[in-house]
């Protein structure tokens, strides 16, 4: 039945946006670990999604898979504070190059999609329940 | 006799086919919402009804010129009928799927599936009907 392919698309989704919701909640976590300059801290984490067939048979039918996952290339956050253990000669301390504002953004349209694709099996589970009650009645 | 009730039916179970395929290819568009340079797609309705119909009202039959050929009467395809939807603002990552239109379809479609069982039932049911009479 064509139908179940929906059930496929929609939890790919909801695998993929999870994954995203994950990268997400690391990078808010890791946001204050701060790291000597010199070293190698924590990098912001984004997820690459990409669109893939669910079905050889149905081309049609396209859900979503992560292909991998990227770090942040842009310079790490250097706050002055001599006082800091992990302080450089200079007094800067480095500190992952994660923006809260950009993850908070991310985690919102990240739940919406994840709600938006849970709806997409609800609808399908009684569309299916229905076709099913065809055969009964 | 069983020839008029393949053609009553045959519409019904073309629509319903062609509304799951729509179903899939929506739900595909809403799982992407994120996929960078998507296209949101969608099916030609009209188009794959009338030819999944065919020109007499019937599912559309291959031309059999050996008896090894496959005689195609599967169920109604649609392999033709799904293009891109034209954008109103598509995003700079490529995607062109606007949630809204694509949740508005998906339900309009889901309503229209519906529609189309109970159609499905109730013919069944004025079958059940026509047959108890003549007992």
């Amino acid at each position: 039945m064509s139908l179940d392919n929906v059930f496929q698309i929609a939890a790919s989704a909801l695998t993929a946006q999870s994954m995203r919701l994950n990268a997400v909640a690391s990078n808010l976590a890791n946001a204050d670990s701060a790291h000597a300059s010199t070293g190698e801290g924590y990098k912001a984490k984004q997820v690459i999604f990409q669109a893939v067939a669910i079905n050889k048979s149905a081309p049609w039918a396209q859900g979503v898979r992560m292909t991998e996952v990227v770090e942040d290339k842009s310079p790490a956050r250097m706050v002055y504070d001599p006082k800091h253990p992990l302080a450089d000669p200079k007094g800067y301390v480095a500190y992952p190059n994660v923006d809260a504002v950009e993850e908070m953004v991310n985690m919102i349209s990240a739940s919406r999609s994840y709600q938006t694709n849970a709806e997409v099996m609800a609808t399908t589970k009684s569309l299916m329940q229905r076709t099913l009650a065809v055969a009964a009645s | 006799m069983l020839n008029k009730i393949d053609t009553e039916i045959a519409f019904v179970q073309n629509a319903l086919n062609l509304r799951a395929r729509r179903h899939e290819i929506l739900a595909g568009n809403i799982a992407n919402s994120d996929t960078p340079n998507y296209k949101a797609r969608d099916l030609d309705f009209s188009a794959a009804l009338k030819n999944a119909m065919g020109a007499d009202g019937g599912p559309l039959k291959l031309a059999r010129t050996h008896g090894g050929h496959l005689d195609g009467s599967g169920s109604a395809t649609a392999g033709g009928h799904v293009k891109y939807r034209s954008s109103v603002q598509p995003s700079l990552d490529g995607n062109t799927v606007d949630p809204d239109v694509e949740r508005a379809h998906f339900t309009e479609n889901s309503l229209h599936y519906q529609f189309l069982l109970d159609r499905a039932a109730s013919s069944f049911k004025r079958m059940g009907q026509a047959v108890g009479a003549a007992q």
